[in-house]
């Protein structure tokens, strides 16, 4: 076939020409075959009308197919909100009719004031040594429930981490697809302020007066876990606003000189392999008593109640650094 | 009803707010609204946990001027059910949001149906 021929089938008229008359689809330009140099006019003609005649039936049965689709997918839609809302309505309902069914609010003869809050307010004191009588239970009595909650934390910050963790380049078996998203990621870090002012002066003086204030009050907080109310979990959680706190003033470099993966990962594991230590002697003991040998002090002392500062402070130091590394992780995949 | 309802107002507003975070979860296609109405329904147990907790007319549970009666504080038990509830809450919620930003990344959509025929192509190709 001549180069004229060939520069007349690619020119944008016949494209447009066999556009307007259905035969091919501009956007699937890639599809075209080249045809064999050999082909008479008459077997291109047939084949042509072939392929005419079936594009067309193709096209309109697709058509037909999205149509039937959207009409279906809407149907689909209008009913599963009725029935959504529906469902909701009904929920709501049985459960507002269940309520009414319960003991009333605020009676001291409720079935769930039994024996076990009697004993907890009454013995409390005596055998933990907490003012606070919740803290003296979660700490306590109920510590390896905490000691879990502690560390249902510590492995969703883990799979997070996980999740969100920026891929290297060096990931050897993605390294097609994921190392392309690592380097865009990449950028978006240097980037991560982009729409956010720099060193935001009113942020900084703000900052400055507030962080020392805020960290001060989540100590106090962590602290006097058994003596008012609060603890590891609430004084934690305000240590972590805190450092969030300063990370948005100042930045990663600043927050990044003290408070590095590697510390988190350490500060993290010692508090719970202490709390895990401190308290797993019961297993040697038998599980029978909870004491723990250590004198209870006097009664709303900072240093009393045993083992129960200690604990809070673990506890308070695992929620600020997962408080501070979910901020991290999800502002820029890591730490 | 209605006046029974009335003596169980937080209750009932307990029920309500799990209402609303349960509607949400279902008919909104976003998922970060998912993942808010599945707060609210978290925030709507903690009420009625609390609220189970409480006494007319008691203390809160800490000690105070050496009284060591039963009878003068609510129930503690509630509150230490509560803080744990919480804590899960939080985790499971930086978990969802951990992966819903993966779907993001992945889909370049936080539609749930957007997503899905994502999926749906993923498959066929």
């Amino acid at each position: 076939m001549s180069r004229q021929k060939d520069n007349y089938e690619n020119s944008w008229w016949l494209k447009f020409k066999r556009w307007v008359e259905g035969e091919i689809d501009p956007l699937a330009h890639g599809m075209e075959t080249v045809r064999p140099d050999q082909e008479t006019e008459d077997r291109r003609w047939q084949r042509e009308k072939l392929l005419q005649a079936r594009t067309a039936k193709e096209r309109k049965s697709q058509e037909l197919r999205e149509a039937l689709e959207a009409r279906e997918l809407r149907q689909y839609q209008k009913i599963y909100q009725v029935l959504s809302v529906l469902l909701c309505v009904a929920v709501s309902l049985v459960l507002l009719w269940t309520i009414t069914y319960l003991p009333e609010i605020g009676d001291a003869g409720n079935p769930d004031n039994n024996e076990v809050s009697a004993r907890y307010i009454e013995q409390g004191l005596k055998e933990t040594g907490a003012v606070n009588i919740v803290t003296g239970m979660i700490l306590d009595y109920r510590a390896f429930d905490t000691f879990g909650e502690s560390c249902v934390l510590f492995i969703a910050s883990c799979c997070v981490l996980v999740l969100l963790r920026m891929d290297g380049g060096s990931d050897g078996e993605k390294s097609g697809k994921k190392g392309a998203s690592g380097a865009k990621k990449r950028m978006a870090e240097t980037n991560d302020r982009l729409y956010e002012p720099k060193n935001d002066v009113i942020l900084q003086q703000c900052s400055c007066v507030l962080v020392p204030l805020i960290l001060v009050f989540g100590v106090y907080i962590v602290l006097n876990g058994h003596l008012s109310p609060g603890g590891g979990f609430s004084g934690g959680a305000v240590l972590g606003s805190g450092l969030i706190l300063y990370l948005n003033a100042f930045g990663f470099r600043r927050t990044g000189q003290f408070l590095t993966e590697k510390v988190y990962r350490r500060v993290t594991l010692s508090a719970l392999t202490f709390y895990c230590l401190a308290k797993s002697y019961s297993f040697f003991t038998g599980a029978n008593h909870l004491e723990s040998g250590i004198p209870l002090g006097t009664p709303g002392d900072i240093l009393s109640s045993g083992l129960i500062l200690p604990l809070n402070i673990c506890v308070g130091l695992v929620v600020a650094c997962t408080m501070y590394a979910f901020y991290a992780l999800f502002r820029k995949g890591g730490m | 009803m209605m006046e029974n309802l009335f003596y169980h107002l937080e209750e009932a507003a307990a029920m309500v707010l799990f209402g609303i975070g349960f509607t949400m979860l279902l008919l909104h296609r976003n998922l970060i609204k998912k993942i808010m109405g599945m707060n609210i329904m978290d925030t709507a147990v903690y009420l009625f946990l609390a609220v189970k907790g409480y006494i007319r007319g008691r203390m809160v549970p800490i000690v105070t001027d050496g009284i060591l009666d039963a009878s003068a504080y609510i129930n503690p038990v509630p509150s230490g059910l509560v803080l744990t509830g919480i804590v899960v809450s939080v985790s499971t919620t930086a978990l969802m949001l951990a992966l819903t930003i993966r779907l993001y990344e992945r889909y370049h959509s936080l539609d749930l149906d957007e997503i899905l025929m994502g999926v749906k192509r993923e498959e066929h190709a």
